[in-house]
């Protein structure tokens, strides 16, 4: 196989592994932005948090890699949980720039919080010896831990269709999506299903979080530092809509994996000079349903 | 003409502009600053730049309602330039200011027109996007702006050819100060003015404000320009005093703070986004020399509870008090 083309499918197995990471990360927010129409700039600390307490288990109870990430990921969850039922009141009453002071406020807390307990040092998860090498394929090389994150995403995503497809809370929460008035009339507790949907958008933030820490290593200012990639990532795939975050999530992580191998001079630049011609062709985003 | 009814023009001609003894009061601040506060005139001057941008904020934020989180674009697309025309073309600092304003403004003319298409979370999307991208060009084109390492070694003019920048910051404060002074009154004038007050009508309403005849965009544009320009101004100074122009102008960091600025301070006002400058900028130099990790903490506690208690801020709480001493 000739060598340019090995090279670019290694990228591409890449920048999809990296994209499902975006993706995972970033589809709890589409739901609380597009949806409940909270700016929640809080969600990507989320996934710092799933991040740590991952990492914690594994440092201080010496659990293994695959029990320490279910446990981090529903102490996560219960963490949002208690956050929506509480502090998120006061959130939901405000507009949309107190909403986006309010949660940016919260991510603060939740850094000086981090830095004071895990340090202020950039830290990431050991990976398992299971995840760690590569495979040879048709001379090709693919890291083991990629393709593990590939299929990580690729299962949550199937199981998040199927679950919003097939199930009576899925359907709920089509309905409470589609019309909160008319679904509250016909007797669904739509506040308790956006409650839940939250809580599992930030325990797929926290999953992303804790397996993407080769791609984006933790540290305190995590939910800061990669808040501007998440919410992109969200207006890029159109607010509201799990497809569209999809398609962006995978879109921007190929085009910057792409971009940082092959015009490395211009790095980081031309992911936000992707998104600016998107958002400028379509304001809405790809798959944009509220404007 | 006698000069008291000279002297009461002179108050009229104040009080129709709205001044008032909050800005008074920070004249006074400003001057006591010069006279007691000599080891702090550095930390004085940013505190003057922030209110500067701040400004600019306000404008845009308060009195446009064009909701940014990428205002950091327009004070270091000033700064650059500033620091650029210092370098390459001469180091007078009120032509350097000039250029700063114009550059700023320019981007903002520009990326005004993607941005005023939109409202809302995309348009809070789409100024964090343009910050960002500038940021990333910032740190791409090394060989004009130094990448992480910041651009210095330009040299800045005596004032007029007059007041040398010395080491003490006497001369960048004052300086500074002056500026501020203009950039107050030229937005007095300009939000009393009838753009202001249609701005004003199409943040309320912007509806109505159409099928009044007031040409939307057009004015929306004219305010974002000049909000740009203005926090350019601001940029061109912090480059001028400081001798250094970083990365950190275009971050994020920059734009999330001078929102918490306006936040703490009150938008729509002026003097709230004055108030939020010195509050912020004071409270954080103190405590980040303190306890940098847990004045973040508070940071963020103060601004849950301002938001929840106090939505129009510092200067929100102040036009209550006095309204309400009005009616004693």
């Amino acid at each position: 196989m000739p060598n340019a083309l090995s090279t670019f499918l290694t990228l591409t197995i890449d920048g999809v592994s990296y994209g499902m990471m975006l993706f995972l990360i970033s589809v709890g927010l589409t739901i609380t932005l597009g949806v409940m129409r909270v700016v929640n700039l809080t969600h990507s600390a989320f996934a710092m948090i799933g991040g740590f307490i991952t990492l914690w288990l594994m440092k201080s109870a010496g659990m293994h890699f695959f029990v320490a990430l279910p446990v981090g990921v529903l102490a996560t969850m219960a963490l949002s949980l208690v956050l929506e039922r509480t502090l998120y009141q006061w959130v939901y009453k405000c507009d949309p720039l107190g909403q986006l002071l309010m949660t940016i406020g919260m991510t603060f807390v939740v850094t000086a919080v981090v830095k004071n307990l895990a340090g202020p040092q950039i830290q990431s998860i050991v990976l398992p010896e299971a995840l760690l090498g590569q495979w040879s394929v048709m001379g090709l090389n693919i890291s083991v831990y990629r393709v593990f994150v590939l299929g990580l995403s690729v299962a949550v995503a199937g199981a998040l269709w199927l679950c919003l497809e097939y199930t009576t809370f899925g359907a709920r929460l089509r309905a409470a999506v589609d019309n909160p008035r008319m679904a509250r009339c016909v007797g669904i507790n739509v506040p308790l299903v956006f409650s839940i949907t939250f809580a599992i958008g930030c325990g797929l933030a926290a999953l992303g979080g804790a397996v993407g820490t080769q791609m984006l290593p933790l540290e305190p200012y995590y939910g800061l530092k990669y808040l501007v990639l998440v919410l992109i990532v969200v207006a890029v795939g159109g607010l509201g809509s799990l497809k569209g975050s999809l398609y962006s999530a995978l879109l921007l992580g190929f085009i910057d994996t792409m971009g940082r191998y092959y015009i490395p001079a211009l790095g980081g630049f031309i992911i936000y000079l992707a998104v600016l011609a998107i958002l400028l062709v379509r304001p809405r985003g790809l798959v944009g349903r509220i404007g | 003409m006698t000069t008291q009814s000279d002297a009461h023009r002179v108050v009229q001609a104040f009080r129709r502009q709205r001044y008032n003894l909050a800005d008074l009061a920070l004249v006074l601040a400003a001057a006591l600053t010069l006279l007691f506060g000599e080891y702090y005139l550095a930390l004085a001057a940013f505190v003057v730049i922030m209110a500067i941008f701040a400004l600019s904020l306000d404008l845009a934020q308060g009195y446009g309602g064009i909701e940014s989180l990428g205002h950091a674009a327009f004070f270091g697309v000033g700064a650059y330039a500033a620091a650029l025309y210092a370098l390459h073309f001469s180091s007078e600092p009120v032509s350097g200011l000039l250029v700063a304003a114009v550059a700023a403004g320019v981007v903002g003319l520009v990326s005004g027109f993607a941005v005023l298409r939109t409202q809302g979370l995309t348009q809070l999307m789409l100024t964090l996007a343009i910050a960002t991208l500038l940021y990333e060009l910032a740190n791409v084109a090394k060989a004009i702006t130094n990448g992480d390492d910041g651009l210095s070694g330009y040299d800045v003019a005596p004032v007029f050819g007059l007041f040398q920048f010395d080491i003490y910051g006497y001369t960048g404060f004052v300086y500074a100060f002056v500026v501020l002074v203009l950039v107050y009154a030229l937005l007095k004038k300009l939000v009393n003015s009838s753009i202001g007050q249609t701005a004003q009508g199409i943040r309320e309403n912007q509806t109505r404000m159409r099928m009044l005849g007031v040409p939307v965009e057009r004015r929306l544009w004219v305010l974002y320009t000049i909000s740009a320009a203005l926090a350019g101004v601001a940029g061109g100074l912090s480059a001028q005093i400081n001798r250094i122009v970083g990365l950190d102008s275009l971050a994020f960091t920059l734009s999330a703070n001078v929102v918490v600025m306006l936040a703490l301070g009150g938008t729509g006002r002026l003097y709230g986004a004055l108030f939020g400058a010195i509050l912020f900028v004071v409270l954080s130099d103190r405590a980040a020399a303190i306890d940098p990790t847990n004045w973040l903490a508070v940071l963020g506690v103060v601004l849950i509870l301002i938001v929840r208690y106090a939505p129009d801020g510092l200067a929100g709480f102040v036009a209550r008090w006095s309204a309400k001493r009005g009616q004693k």
